[in-house]
């Protein structure tokens, strides 16, 4: 069970949380003039990424709020959580 | 089997058959005569084509490829050992009652194949018919079962209703009544049932082998090298370089990372699946039974275990390992229904990674670049397709097009809408 840091309420259970798949996925601002090709890419493609991968949880037996987390899908540790809206957070040198 | 993995073998392939005489001699002389049931060989530099993932899917390509199409000078990549991945790790669990009829078209396909396979690898695939029950608990859920058992009994699949009664009566040890959900019915396939896991990699292994097909283990695949016009030219893996004009990408949890080396992304998501066994007892559960609502998936093996499937984790991961309280889900549903199981110790609990596709359907058939093959998106319910998924993708290769049964399965359906949409469809809570 994983134990996640809420930015809002801090270290919960992992059963409190909603997965929400890979964040900063923008939804097409006009999507009348998307293509199948960008649709199929907005609804369906997905990075899978194996290691560090960005993704939105939400804190739904607590605050109820989403936010976003770094997480390594190679041993499931957090890196990192943050709000949404703000941007990834970079160490120098990158996440190892 | 135990060889020394530094050790190749390139014996020119000699297939023991396996009888009942064979049995006797080899057990009146200490057992000391066997042979390793396939050869050990190094990478050649070229093949005709190329299968990476050495589970039950991409070794019965290999053989069928051989067997079917004439292409024998193929070789199998394996990252670690064959078999080690999903096929070792699944609830064993067989069943075609899927709701569309491209799926049941699929489904039931591969199980046509189980019911022969035995024989056909000269291989004891310990394949049991015992039936598969899936247990209704609300209204809901009878309507969707029974409308499972018209689909499928129009799509020539068998399935049937079962009142509570009767539901009891095929499986003596399910409590009916005295539940948080009671049982309200359950729908039955009785050609369903399970197989030995392992089994199905060592026959098609076997079998494979003795055609001409090299088994290559400790091989993981690095690159994909594409030729200017961008169709596939080779593979780099840990044992060098392999080219070959056909590659087949069968690799379970990993299909996005093998795919991605040829630039073309999947709509896949890979999550872990967990199950577990208990120690082993005597005899006493006759079938399998599965319920969606409550979350269980049970059978006895043949050893004596209980095997239970619980459902997938919460998040993205390649870890082959989740969460606890996954699997003590799936053990308050299993107490519930079974009560005589309560004081029973489980021994092991694992993780696979499955491959979710957006529709739970699989992606089988061709890719954006010429000469490279995927074969994918099983999920949590892939081992119960192994010979249908390995005979039509071995067609989809040989033939460049993929076979009727899986034309409705391309990866472009994602982009056409043409869904084959079993998310709720599959009888199954994903």
């Amino acid at each position: 069970m994983l134990l996640i840091d809420c930015p809002y309420c801090g270290e919960r259970p992992e059963p409190e949380f909603v997965y929400g798949g890979q964040a900063h996925i923008a939804r097409p601002t006009h999507p009348a003039q998307v293509g199948v090709d960008e649709w199929a890419q907005y609804l369906y493609l997905r990075a899978n990424t194996r290691g560090v991968h960005a993704e939105r949880w939400r804190h739904t037996h607590g605050c109820g709020r989403f936010f976003n987390a770094l997480r390594d899908t190679l041993t499931d540790r957090f890196l990192a959580t943050y709000r949404v809206g703000e941007r990834p957070p970079q160490p120098p040198g990158g996440w190892s | 089997m135990i060889r020394d993995p530094q050790q190749p073998s390139s014996r020119t392939p000699a297939m023991t058959p396996f009888s009942a005489l064979s049995l006797l001699r080899q057990g009146l002389s200490g057992q000391r005569g066997w042979q390793p049931q396939w050869r050990n060989p190094a990478p050649k530099s070229a093949y005709d084509a190329v299968i990476i993932g050495g589970g039950g899917h991409g070794l019965g390509t290999a053989y069928y490829l051989a067997r079917e199409h004439g292409l024998s000078h193929v070789a199998v990549l394996e990252k670690g050992w064959i078999g080690g991945g999903n096929t070792g790790r699944n609830t064993t669990i067989i069943r075609s009652n899927y709701l569309f009829p491209e799926s049941a078209a699929l489904y039931d396909h591969a199980l046509k194949l189980w019911e022969g396979l035995s024989q056909e690898l000269n291989y004891n695939m310990m394949f049991s018919q015992r039936g598969v029950l899936m247990l209704a608990h609300t209204v809901h859920d009878m309507q969707v079962a029974k409308r499972h058992v018209h689909a499928n009994r129009a799509a020539g699949v068998d399935n049937e209703w079962l009142t509570p009664r009767e539901a009891q009566a095929f499986c003596p040890p399910l409590n009916i009544g005295d539940i948080r959900y009671p049982v309200l019915g359950a729908a039955l396939q009785r050609r369903g049932g399970t197989a030995r896991h392992d089994a199905v990699a060592w026959g098609y292994a076997r079998g494979a082998d003795t055609r001409g097909v090299d088994i290559i283990e400790n091989c993981e695949v690095t690159g994909i090298r594409l030729d200017p016009r961008g169709a596939v030219e080779a593979v780099d893996t840990t044992r060098g370089r392999i080219r070959a004009p056909r590659v087949g990408v069968v690799a379970a949890g990993h299909s996005s990372v093998i795919l991605r080396m040829a630039g073309v992304a999947l709509p896949l998501e890979s999550y872990p699946l967990q199950a577990l066994v208990s120690e082993p007892v005597k005899p006493v559960f006759p079938c399998v039974v599965m319920s969606n609502t409550i979350h269980a998936y049970i059978s006895q093996s043949d050893k004596g275990e209980l095997v239970i499937g619980a459902g997938t984790d919460a998040y993205t991961s390649y870890t082959q390992r989740g969460a606890l309280h996954i699997p003590s889900h799936a053990l308050e549903a299993i107490c519930e229904l079974f009560p005589m199981f309560r004081r029973l110790r489980m021994l092991r609990n694992w993780g696979g990674i499955v491959d979710v596709s957006p529709d739970r359907s699989p992606i089988i058939g061709k890719t954006p670049v010429p000469g490279l093959y995927v074969n994918c998106g099983w999920g949590t319910g892939g081992f119960k397709a192994t010979p249908g998924s390995a005979h039509l993708f071995a067609w989809t290769i040989a033939h460049d097009e993929p076979h009727p049964i899986n034309a409705p399965f391309t990866l472009e359906r994602f982009r056409d809408g043409a869904l084959i949409d079993e998310a709720a469809a599959a009888a199954v809570a994903h």
